[in-house]
């Protein structure tokens, strides 16, 4: 049974030009111990649908589904208490913006404690170890030390593993990464793309990873879904969205990382696919 | 032609003054004497491991924060914020693009206003004026004139990231720093936005400082890379001196980790998984 379900999702928004579809009838599914990712075009709708999911949307949006199912539970109509039950902890974000995702108020140790303490119960002894660790896991230095720290005092890249730390505190069942791995120079990535591999094939966890990075896509995914302007436009496993690319734009993509680059252009996403577009089909 | 440099820095040292009434005071030492130079229409790389003081680099360079010691030459003159303010014509010349385009945005503040704000402040331009540069910048990074109406939060990522670097472009600066620019962007507006900044450097003689940890974009983009360690410079040097034949190790094993996109090593992994 798919983990998490969703079938034709739609989300608008009021604009001052009127009602703006962001995401246009979104089919999806993730499994336990599956590695999904999503790609596509900037503004195409990929964080807007995966807050939808959390139900962290702002209140003005439109959001409508056929079916938005966790773990067989709908989260349409679930109640606001069973909801924050299950989101933070079985089902959790690290969001596109870390920095502001923590709370510049709060320590980094009060913040990962408190989600610890909050949803697993722990000591407050246990949760400080299991804080430590968590640091530890993520690559910061000195992690003891650090506990004291505020996000202000850390790096955009020390802040985005803080976050990713929090969100895998509770050992979650979904885990919904929105460009995880963006602040981070290559080395680093690598540890955090294993440390989530490695979670993923010990506790089962299911992942979705949204990423424009090609590269993160190869090492970690098992299926690969396309968006474009709202739209899924090509889902495939990934051995066969890299040798077999169906759609312009998904060819286009996979020829626009900066390694092909012929020249002193890089050819644009946009310019290609048109260009393609008018050739085929 | 001479090398010109706009952009001199001579053993630049910042410290943060940490810890909290319980720890202790704790003092952070993020660059431990840093020496560079950035030549006019040229772009340095500046690429590090997380945490290397990058960031804290690029805020001492733009003017936002002082150096703790160490001398800073931009465009000839002499600079130490903590001894004396910048003028207003500096600090026009230099513009930064943040790490982090959601808190370097206004919340209250519709795009639009945020990119005639810098017209406002610093040229003798008229509100049409204002509004129409705003709208062909807005146009230049990819997004419609529509967007100048939209609040921050009701752009993706990608696209308030485009507005940040609009907004540094609006004064046409001389200098521009851009930390992490384009590593939130798809590969689509990555482009786009690189072509961007390339074209505007032939057209303007702009020089770019930028931060990245992305090795394909650095080889695009880059003049010389310099490459940081715990808040030193551990190698630097012309962009195919360093691609070619890394010295450092930290910089070799960053060549190493770089993911690789080919087929073959897909069905490497996956049979390492199923196994
Ligand atoms: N609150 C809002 N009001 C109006 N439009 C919004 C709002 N939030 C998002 N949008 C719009 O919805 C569309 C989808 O946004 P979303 O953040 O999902 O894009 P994305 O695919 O994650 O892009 P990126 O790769 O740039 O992060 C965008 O065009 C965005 O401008
Ligand atoms: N305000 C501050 N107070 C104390 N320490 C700080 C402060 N700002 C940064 N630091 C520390 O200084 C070091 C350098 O930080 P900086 O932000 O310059 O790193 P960076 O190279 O930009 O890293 P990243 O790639 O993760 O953004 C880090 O160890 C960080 O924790
Ligand atoms: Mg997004
Ligand atoms: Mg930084």
């Amino acid at each position: 049974m798919a983990l998490l379900e969703i079938r034709n999702l739609r989300v608008a928004f009021p604009t001052a030009g009127g009602l703006m579809t962001a995401v246009d009838g979104i089919d999806l599914h993730v499994d336990q111990g599956e590695v999904l990712a999503i790609v596509g075009e900037s503004g195409s709708g990929k964080s807007v649908s995966m807050l939808a999911v959390m139900g962290l949307l702002p209140p003005e949006a439109r959001v409508e589904a056929d079916v938005m199912r966790f773990d067989g539970q709908d989260l349409r109509v679930i109640p606001a208490r069973a909801r924050r039950r299950i989101i933070g902890k079985d089902v959790s974000m690290i969001f596109q913006d870390p920095i502001s995702s923590l709370n510049p108020s709060f320590t980094v140790g009060f913040q990962l404690t408190e989600v610890l303490r909050h949803h697993l119960g722990l000591s407050r002894r246990a949760a400080r170890d299991r804080a430590v660790e968590l640091l530890t896991a993520v690559g910061i230095p000195d992690p003891a030390g650090r506990l004291t720290t505020y996000p202000h005092q850390m790096s955009g890249g020390q802040c985005q593993r803080v976050m990713i730390a929090s969100a895998i505190a509770c050992n979650p069942r979904l885990l919904i990464a929105d460009e995880p791995t963006t602040a981070l120079d290559v080395t680093i990535q690598k540890q955090i793309l294993d440390l989530l591999s490695d979670l993923q094939i010990r506790t089962g966890m299911g992942l979705i990873m949204i990423t424009h990075d090609m590269g993160v896509v190869a090492e970690t995914a098992d299926r690969v879904m396309v968006q474009y302007m709202g739209r899924k436009i090509e889902e495939a496993d990934v051995l066969s969205l890299f040798s077999t690319p169906a759609q312009p734009y998904t060819r286009a993509l996979l020829a626009a990382l900066p390694e092909n680059a012929t020249g002193t252009r890089l050819p644009t996403v946009g310019a290609m696919a048109k260009q393609e577009a008018g050739h085929g089909r | 032609m001479a090398a010109d440099p706009i952009l001199l820095a001579e053993n630049l040292v910042r410290d943060y003054h940490g810890g909290s009434l319980l720890t202790g005071r704790k003092v952070t030492r993020a660059l431990k004497g840093v020496s560079f130079r950035l030549d006019r229409g040229r772009t340095l790389a500046i690429v590090g491991e997380s945490g290397c003081g990058k960031s804290t680099l690029a805020r001492i360079l733009t003017m936002i924060d002082p150096q703790t010691s160490g001398r800073l030459t931009i465009a000839g003159e002499d600079v130490d914020i903590a001894r004396a303010r910048p003028g207003r014509s500096l600090r026009r010349k230099v513009q930064i693009v943040f790490q982090n385009p959601y808190a370097s945005l206004n919340p209250r503040q519709k795009i639009g206003d945020a990119l005639t704000e810098q017209l406002y402040l610093n040229t003798d331009d008229s509100a049409a004026q204002r509004r129409d540069k705003a709208a062909a910048m807005l146009e230049r990074v990819g997004l419609s004139p529509d967007h100048a109406r939209r609040f921050p939060h009701m752009l993706s990522g990608g696209q308030r990231q485009r507005v940040a670097i609009a907004r540094a472009l609006m004064v046409r600066p001389e200098i521009l720093v851009l930390d992490e620019p384009v590593s939130a962007l798809d590969l689509s507006v990555q482009a786009q936005v690189l072509n961007l900044l390339r074209d505007l450097q032939d057209e303007l003689g702009l020089s770019y400082a930028f931060i990245s940890h992305d090795l394909s974009v650095v080889r695009y983009l880059a003049d010389t890379v310099m490459v940081m360690n715990a808040g030193e410079v551990v190698e630097s040097g012309p962009r195919d001196a360093v691609f070619g034949d890394p010295q450092h190790a930290y910089t070799r094993r960053l060549f190493a980790a770089t993911p690789s996109a080919d087929v073959a090593a897909i069905r490497a992994r996956l049979a390492r998984r199923s196994a």
